[in-house]
């Protein structure tokens, strides 16, 4: 089961780490993406860095980390194929995290609430 | 409190296409449409896109006196062109300098036998009427009852055959007055994104009516400011308070190619334009720093605002980007910031990204090949 930040990430519980990656809503938004460039791996990351640039035609936006923890593991596989994160969102992920708090997950919101916040 | 924003004849058929509409220029526009700016720019240079640009400015100058030798003298105390020398049914590119030589804002100018039409910026429309108010010879009439729209691409001629035959007719630059069912539309063939095609100006009443015929036609597709930022960065244009403003001159510009040698040192209208001297000397000697292109490695883009330096670490900045984004049809990010003249296209320069500085490459401009009809 999905859950899901205020800046529109997807979280996705994977044993004791949490993949994290943007919603259709946030993709949107973003337009064409042309770049991405991801955090190292190994790289130990407070909740609400900056660790993502994801660059569309029209603007840079940043993603953050949704939670305090280490990165182990980053989808390269989108630096040559930053479209992805447009035409299948919840399949392109951008990095998995595991988290200091091993329940950090459960504070965020579940699909019902992230609809109603994007109306 | 914020200033209302204005809405072009279009607003609605905007928002059926499902437009996004942001404020720009005191005007709410389509930034992009579903298609979405990649692909709306390269449908554009594949088939024909429609550009809703009723935010910018049309101005009638009309002599006093009758005699249209005398609003084209006045229209070159302001503007350093050839305004006499150009042929009625033409048009010609253009910029308003300041008494420091810099630039105010830059326009098109038509002759149509007995006035000129212009076409200006809309954030200087208001600014650029009040300065052509101070011309003693001309009246000055904003044109308030027409938008303008864009029809640019490959298929831009046949398609707008299809409602004005007369169209396919044009050369690049000409401008003339032809009837549509009934209503007068003001055409030239022209644009901004480097792209064959035309700007055809509407009667409000039949403004939306217009646009819809020319979507209908299945190669058409809705553009907005996004994919017409990108075009044009591709196709080397400046656009006005990015690439040039106040404090850049006509050379820095590289917009030296619209001050013919009538108006320079040794012509026979020299000068008479506000900041000549500054303007004529410095295309005399050659501007020390001048607007060129940049294609960053990667896939990064470089936007307004970085700095450009000589080498990978240290030194003082040479320079910013004025506009840079990422080129759907070169593949790749693509800038252009004003920098030294001297250096050759090639030489490797570094961009500060993010605290990393990642090399690019001086480039001509422009970065993709113009297909204009001439």
């Amino acid at each position: 089961m999905l859950k899901y930040t205020e800046d529109h990430e997807w979280l996705r519980a994977e044993g004791d780490e949490i993949v994290v990656g943007i919603t259709a809503h946030a993709s949107e938004q973003l337009g064409d993406v042309v770049f991405i460039e991801l955090p190292e791996e190994g790289r130990e990351v407070e909740a609400g860095e900056e660790i993502v640039v994801i660059e569309s035609v029209k603007a840079a936006s940043d993603i953050t980390a949704p939670v305090a923890g280490v990165i182990t593991a980053v989808n390269s596989a989108l630096a040559d194929s930053p479209t992805d994160v447009n035409s299948d969102p919840l399949a392109a992920w951008f990095f998995k995290i595991k988290p200091a708090d091993a329940a950090a997950i459960d504070s965020f919101m579940d699909e019902a609430a992230y609809n109603d916040l994007i109306g | 409190m914020a200033e209302e924003l204005r809405r072009t004849g279009l607003y609605d058929l905007h928002i059926e296409q499902g437009a996004r509409m942001v404020p720009f220029a005191g005007w709410e526009m389509p930034v992009q449409y579903p298609m979405g700016v990649m692909g709306e720019h390269l449908h554009t240079r594949a088939k024909a896109g429609l550009f809703d640009v009723s935010h910018m400015g049309q101005v009638l100058v009309t002599p006093k006196n009758g005699n249209p030798e005398t609003a084209a003298l006045a229209l070159e105390t302001l503007i350093p062109a050839d305004v006499l020398g150009l042929p009625q049914g033409r048009q010609r590119y253009g910029v308003f300098t300041n008494d420091q030589g810099g630039i105010l804002d830059d326009l098109m100018f038509a002759n149509r036998g007995d006035h000129f039409l212009l076409v200006v910026n809309a954030a200087c429309a208001d600014q650029d009427i009040a300065h052509l108010q101070t011309l003693e010879a001309v009246n000055v009439t904003p044109v308030t009852d027409r938008g303008l729209l864009a029809l640019q691409g490959p298929l831009a001629a046949e398609i707008l055959a299809t409602l004005i035959p007369a169209a396919a007719e044009m050369r690049f630059m000409d401008s003339q007055i032809d009837d549509w069912d009934g209503t007068e539309l003001w055409l030239s063939r022209s644009g901004y994104t480097g792209e064959d095609g035309y700007e055809i100006s509407i009667p409000n009443a039949r403004l939306t009516e217009f646009a819809q015929a020319l979507l209908a036609h299945p190669d058409v597709a809705p553009i907005g400011l996004g994919a017409r930022d990108s075009l044009r960065l591709e196709a080397g244009m400046p656009l006005y308070g990015h690439d040039m403003d106040t404090g850049v001159t006509p050379a820095q510009a590289a917009l030296g190619w619209s001050i013919p040698k009538s108006r320079r040192i040794g012509g026979a209208r020299v000068g008479g334009f506000p900041g000549s001297d500054t303007v004529l000397t410095e295309l005399t000697n050659g501007a020390a720093k001048t607007r060129r292109g940049l294609r960053p490695e990667g896939r990064a883009p470089i936007r307004e605002g970085v700095e450009i330096f000589e080498g990978e670490t240290g030194g003082a900045a040479l320079g910013k980007v004025c506009s840079g984004s990422f080129g759907p049809s070169v593949g790749g990010p693509v800038a252009m910031a004003i920098l030294d003249a001297s250096l050759p296209d090639g030489t490797t320069l570094w961009a500060e990204l993010r605290g990393k500085r990642i090399p690019v490459t001086l480039a001509a401009l422009p970065f993709i090949t113009p297909s204009y009809k001439r």
